[in-house]
C-alpha cells in the first residue's frame, strides 16, 4: 500500500530529526568550537569568568560534536615520519655484548680468549680462540636469551645464536624484533605526543601508519618546520666522564670509551667513557633559565635516585671534567667545582632563548627511542584553507540552487518533495560526519557537491518509473506504489556499486582522498534513505491529505 | 510549466550507427593511449616526489624573474606556472612552483625552503607562501602502487558484483565501459597536461562509481525487459530499455553536471583539476553506458531461456502482471 504505517512514519521522521540535530552545531561552527574548548578547559580544572561565559555560548543539552576540518581547510602542518626501528635493534645488540663477554670470560678455560669482530649492525659477532669450547660457548650465549611471548602465544627466545667454527653470531629473533618494533613505535608515538602537547597546539593528530610510520598533523601551525624542529632531534641526553680532549677525529678512544665531537667548537673532540653517569631519562624537570652572565641556559633536576648517583659522582670527582652529551655531540664539558648534592644544575652552551626553550621541551618530553626520517611534509596556510571553504560553500549553494530549480521545473510538486529531501539529505550528511567524527577535506566538499547532484538520482529513478506506470496502472496510488517497488532494484544495484567504490577509496586512500571517500559513502547512505523513505513519506502524507484523482509527475 | 529534457516516448535506435559510435569510442581510446604514451602525464609531487610551493603576491607574477631568482640555487628541474582563477581578487597573483626531489633527501630540507623563499622575496617583496608541500620519493612510489591497486580493486569488485547480480555478459559490458571512461579521462589529462595527483585517482574512482551507476540502471531495465518481451530480439530489448531509462539518465547526468559546473567555476583553483576530471568522466560515462556497455552485451549475446530459473538474478519483479 502507498500509505506508510504510523510507527514507520514516526521512525523515519525521528531519524531525520536526530540527524538534523547532530548537524546543527556545524551551522554555528565558531561559537560551538569556542564553547567546546572552554568546556574542555573547565573540565581540566581551570575556572574563570570568561571561560564560563564562553562555555555558555552553546547550550549543553544540544549535541556539540563538530565536523573536523581537514588541514587543507583549516591550515596547518602535515608530516609523515618514518621511525628507524632498526636503530633500536643495533643498540640492543650493542648493549648485549658486555653480557656475552662476561659470561664467556667466566669460562676462559674451555672457550679461550673472546674477541668481538666487526659485522653488520644487525649482528653481534664473537670469536673464541678454543675450537673445542665452541659448543660450550654456544650453550652459554644461548642461555643469555630471555623468553619473548609473541601474539601467537608461543614463547621463544629473544635471540638467535649460530656457531660456525669458532665464530658465534648473535641476532635478534623474529619474535623479539617484532616485539621490540612494537615497543619502539608505542614509545615514539608517546614521545611525539608529549613533545607536541608541550608546545600546546590544539587537537594534533598523531597516528601510526603501517609498521614503521607515524602521521603527524597539527592544525594552526604556520609551518611544518616548527614541528620538524621539535621532532628532528632524538634528544638523548647523557652525562659522561671525560677521559681526554683531542683534535684528532680518528684517534682510537680505547675499549669502553667513545669519541664525540663538540657542538660549538669545530675540530674539538672528546674521548668519553661509554657508560654514562646519569641519563636524560632520569630527569624530573627541565626548563629555560639564565646563567650568571645572563645567557640562556636549561635548568634541570634529576629524580631522587639519579640525584644520589650524581651527588656521589661529583663528590668523588671534584676537579675533573664531565661532558653533557646530546645526541652524540658534547654541548659542554664543565669541570666539577664542588659536590653537587641536590641533583639539579644548569646546562650552558651557546644557546639562543629559543633553542634553550626547545631543548627544555625535548628533555621534559623524553628522548625518542629511534631517529625519525621525514618522508612527506605539507604546510597549508590558514588563509588558503579559508578561501577553499568559502569557495566550496558558494559552489555548493549555487550548485544546490540550480539542482533544486531544475528538479522543481521538471517534476513539479514531486520535484519539490525531492528537493525537501535533498535539503534533509545535506543535513543528514553533516549529522553523520559529526557523529563519526569524520574529517571534512576539500575533496570532501567536492564529494558533498557531487552527492547533491547524485542524491536526486534515486528520486529521479522513482519518478520516471511512476510516470511510466501511470500509463498502465489503475489509479495514481497504484502507480506510485509500483514506481517505488520497481525502481528499487535499480536503486540498490547502482548505489551498492558506488558504495563499494567509496569503501575501496576509504581503505586504500589517505588524507584528503579518504575524506572524499567518507563524504561519498555517507552521502550514498543518506541519499538512499531520504529518497526511499523521506520522499515516500512526504508523498504518502500528501496523498492521504489530498486524495488526488490524477497526479502529474 | 514542466521541463522535459527528453520526450516521454523516445524511440532512438542506439545501434543504428553502432559502427560509427563504437568505432569512435575505440578510436578515442587508441588516441588517448597514444597521447598518454607520447606526452605522458603531468604527475604532481604525490607521484613523482619533490616539492610544490604556492606563492601569492600583489605584484604580477613574472615567471622569468622567478626562474632567474631560483637558478643560482641549482635545484634541478623547476617548473613555475601562474595560476588564474575567477575567484581571485584583482591584486591576487598566484603561482605554483614545483621542484624535483632533491638528491639524497626524503623531504626537502628546511634550508632549501628558506633559500627559495629568500630568493623569491628578492623578486616580489610582499610574496607569501600559502602552501609548501614536499613528498619524498619513497612515499611517492608507494602512492603510485596504492593508486593503481585502488583502481584495479574497484574494477574487480564491480565485475564480481555485476556478474553475481546479472549475467557475465553484462559484467564484461560494464567493465568495458568503465575502462573506456578511465582511459579517456587519462587521455584528456595527458593531452592538456593537467596536473595528475592523488586527488585525480579519487576522481577516477568516482567516475568509475558514477558510470557503473548509469550502466546498472540500463542493465536493470534490460534484465526486466528480457523477461517481459521473451520473443523480441536482444537488440530490440536493449533499445527499448535504453529508451525507457533515457529520461532518467539525462536527468541525473544533468543535475550532477549542474552541481559540478558550479563547483568548476566557483570552487577555486585548488580542486579544479579534480572537479574537471569528474565532470568529464560523467559526460563520457553517460555516453559509454548508452553506446559502449550495451554494444558489448549485444556482441556477446545473452542466454534467453528463462524456463530455467536463474538463481543469481533478482526475479522478484519479473512476473508481476500489469
Amino acid at each position: 500500500m502507498l500509505s506508510i504505517s504510523y510507527p514507520k512514519q514516526i521512525m523515519i521522521w525521528l531519524t531525520v530529526v536526530v540527524g538534523l540535530m547532530l548537524a546543527l552545531p556545524n551551522g554555528f561552527y565558531n561559537r560551538v568550537e569556542t564553547s567546546n574548548d572552554a568546556r574542555a578547559l573547565i573540565e581540566a580544572g581551570q575556572t574563570s569568568a570568561t571561560l564560563e561565559q564562553e562555555a555558555a555560548l552553546w547550550p549543553s543539552f544540544l549535541p556539540s560534536s563538530l565536523v573536523n576540518l581537514g588541514l587543507d581547510l583549516r591550515g596547518g602542518a602535515h608530516l609523515l615520519v618514518e621511525v628507524a626501528v632498526q636503530d633500536v635493534h643495533a643498540s640492543f645488540l650493542e648493549g648485549f655484548w658486555p653480557q656475552v663477554r662476561d659470561v664467556l670470560a667466566a669460562e676462559r678455560e674451555t672457550v679461550g680468549f673472546v674477541t668481538r669482530e666487526e659485522g653488520p649492525v644487525t649482528e653481534l659477532r664473537v670469536r673464541i680462540s678454543e675450537p673445542a669450547g665452541a659448543n660450550r660457548a654456544f650453550e652459554l650465549v644461548r642461555g643469555l636469551g630471555r623468553p619473548v611471548t609473541s601474539f601467537t602465544g608461543a614463547a621463544s627466545s629473544n635471540i638467535d645464536v649460530r656457531i660456525n667454527g669458532t665464530l658465534l653470531t648473535v641476532t635478534l629473533s623474529e619474535a623479539e624484533m617484532s616485539a621490540m618494533n612494537e615497543r619502539t613505535m608505542l614509545q615514539t608515538l608517546e614521545i611525539i605526543r608529549r613533545r607536541i602537547d608541550e608546545v600546546g597546539t590544539r587537537e594534533p593528530t598523531i597516528q601510526r601508519q603501517g609498521a614503521e610510520r607515524v602521521l603527524v598533523q597539527v592544525p594552526g601551525v604556520g609551518s611544518a618546520q616548527e614541528i620538524k624542529d621539535l621532532l628532528g632531534t632524538t634528544a638523548q641526553l647523557t652525562f659522561n666522564p671525560v677521559i681526554a680532549r683531542t683534535s684528532n677525529a680518528n684517534e682510537s678512544p680505547g675499549t669502553g670509551n667513545f669519541l664525540v665531537p663538540s657542538l660549538d667548537e669545530p675540530g674539538l673532540f672528546y674521548i668519553l667513557e661509554r657508560r654514562p653517569v646519569v641519563t636524560g631519562e632520569q630527569l624530573e624537570n627541565a626548563q629555560l633559565d639564565f646563567d650568571q652572565n645572563n645567557r640562556p641556559a636549561v635548568a634541570f633536576r634529576f629524580n631522587t635516585a639519579a640525584a644520589r648517583i650524581f651527588g656521589d659522582y661529583t663528590l668523588a670527582n671534584v676537579g675533573s671534567p664531565f661532558a653533557i652529551v646530546l645526541d652524540n655531540e658534547v654541548i659542554s664539558a664543565p669541570t666539577i667545582q664542588s659536590h653537587i648534592p641536590g641533583g639539579s644544575g644548569i646546562i650552558t652552551g651557546n644557546f639562543t632563548v629559543e633553542e634553550a626553550t626547545n631543548l627544555a621541551v625535548l628533555l621534559r618530553a623524553g628522548a625518542l627511542p629511534a631517529e625519525l626520517t621525514f618522508l612527506e611534509e605539507r604546510t597549508i596556510g590558514p588563509e588558503l584553507g579559508q578561501d577553499s571553504i568559502d569557495a566550496g560553500r558558494l559552489a555548493a549553494l549555487v550548485g544546490g540552487l540550480l539542482v533544486v530549480l531544475f528538479m522543481g521545473f521538471t517534476y513539479g510538486l514531486f520535484g519539490w518533495f525531492a528537493n525537501l529531501a535533498l535539503v534533509i539529505n545535506l543535513g543528514l550528511i553533516f549529522g553523520a560526519l559529526s557523529l563519526v567524527g569524520a574529517t571534512l577535506t576539500l575533496p570532501g566538499i567536492a564529494g558533498i557537491v557531487l552527492t547533491v547532484g547524485m542524491a536526486v538520482d534515486a528520486n529521479v529513478l522513482v519518478f520516471e518509473r511512476i510516470r511510466e506506470e501511470m500509463k498502465t496502472a489503475k489509479g495514481p496510488a497504484r502507480a506510485i506504489e509500483l514506481g517505488y517497488e520497481r525502481a528499487l532494484s535499480a536503486i540498490t544495484d547502482s548505489n551498492f556499486t558506488t558504495f563499494m567504490v567509496a569503501l575501496i577509496l576509504f581503505t586504500l586512500g589517505s588524507g584528503p582522498v579518504r575524506g572524499f571517500a567518507i563524504t561519498l559513502g555517507l552521502g550514498i547512505i543518506t541519499s538512499v534513505f531520504t529518497a526511499i523513505f523521506v520522499t515516500r513519506s512526504l508523498i504518502s502524507i500528501w496523498f492521504a491529505y489530498r486524495r488526488p484523482k490524477t497526479i502529474e509527475v | 510549466m514542466r521541463l522535459r529534457l527528453i520526450p516521454d516516448d523516445t524511440n532512438i535506435n542506439f545501434f543504428r550507427y553502432a559502427w560509427v559510435t563504437f568505432g569512435a569510442s575505440a578510436l578515442l581510446m587508441v588516441m588517448s593511449l597514444v597521447v598518454f604514451l607520447v606526452y605522458g602525464l603531468n604527475f604532481g609531487i604525490d607521484f613523482r616526489g619533490g616539492t610544490s610551493i604556492r606563492t601569492e603576491s600583489t605584484q604580477v607574477v613574472d615567471v622569468a624573474a622567478y626562474r632567474e631568482a631560483l637558478t643560482p640555487l641549482a635545484l634541478g628541474d623547476v617548473s613555475i606556472t601562474e595560476v588564474f582563477d575567477p575567484t581571485f581578487a584583482d591584486d591576487q597573483n598566484v603561482a605554483m612552483i614545483r621542484i624535483q626531489a632533491q638528491e639524497g633527501d626524503e623531504s626537502i630540507s628546511p634550508q632549501t625552503i628558506a633559500q627559495i623563499q629568500d630568493a623569491l622575496r628578492g623578486v616580489a617583496p610582499d610574496i607569501t607562501f600559502p602552501s609548501v608541500e614536499s613528498v619524498g620519493p619513497k612515499v611517492s612510489g608507494e602512492l603510485i602502487r596504492t593508486a593503481v591497486l585502488a583502481v584495479l580493486g574497484a574494477l574487480t569488485a564491480i565485475v564480481i558484483y555485476i556478474w553475481l547480480r546479472f549475467e557475465w555478459q553484462f559484467a564484461v559490458g560494464a567493465v568495458a565501459a568503465l575502462i573506456h571512461d578511465v582511459v579517456l579521462t587519462i587521455g584528456i589529462f595527458a593531452l592538456f597536461q593537467i596536473r595528475f595527483d592523488l586527488a585525480i585517482i579519487a576522481a577516477l574512482l568516482t567516475i568509475v562509481g558514477y558510470s557503473i551507476n548509469d550502466t546498472v540502471v540500463v542493465f536493470d531495465r534490460a534484465r526486466e525487459n528480457l523477461r517481459k518481451y521473451k520473443a523480441k530480439p536482444l537488440i530490440d530489448v536493449l533499445n527499448i530499455s535504453a529508451n525507457e531509462t533515457l529520461s532518467r539518465t539525462m536527468m541525473t547526468s544533468g543535475t550532477t553536471l549542474l552541481a559540478l559546473i558550479a563547483l568548476l567555476v566557483l570552487g577555486g583553483d585548488v580542486i579544479r583539476g579534480f572537479v574537471f576530471a569528474i565532470a568529464w568522466g560523467i559526460i563520457v560515462g553517460t555516453y559509454s553506458s548508452l553506446y559502449v556497455a550495451k554494444n558489448i552485451v549485444l556482441m556477446l549475446g545473452v542466454k534467453r531461456d528463462w524456463s530455467k530459473k536463474d538463481p543469481a538474478a533478482g526475479t522478484k519483479y519479473g512476473h508481476i502482471d500489469t
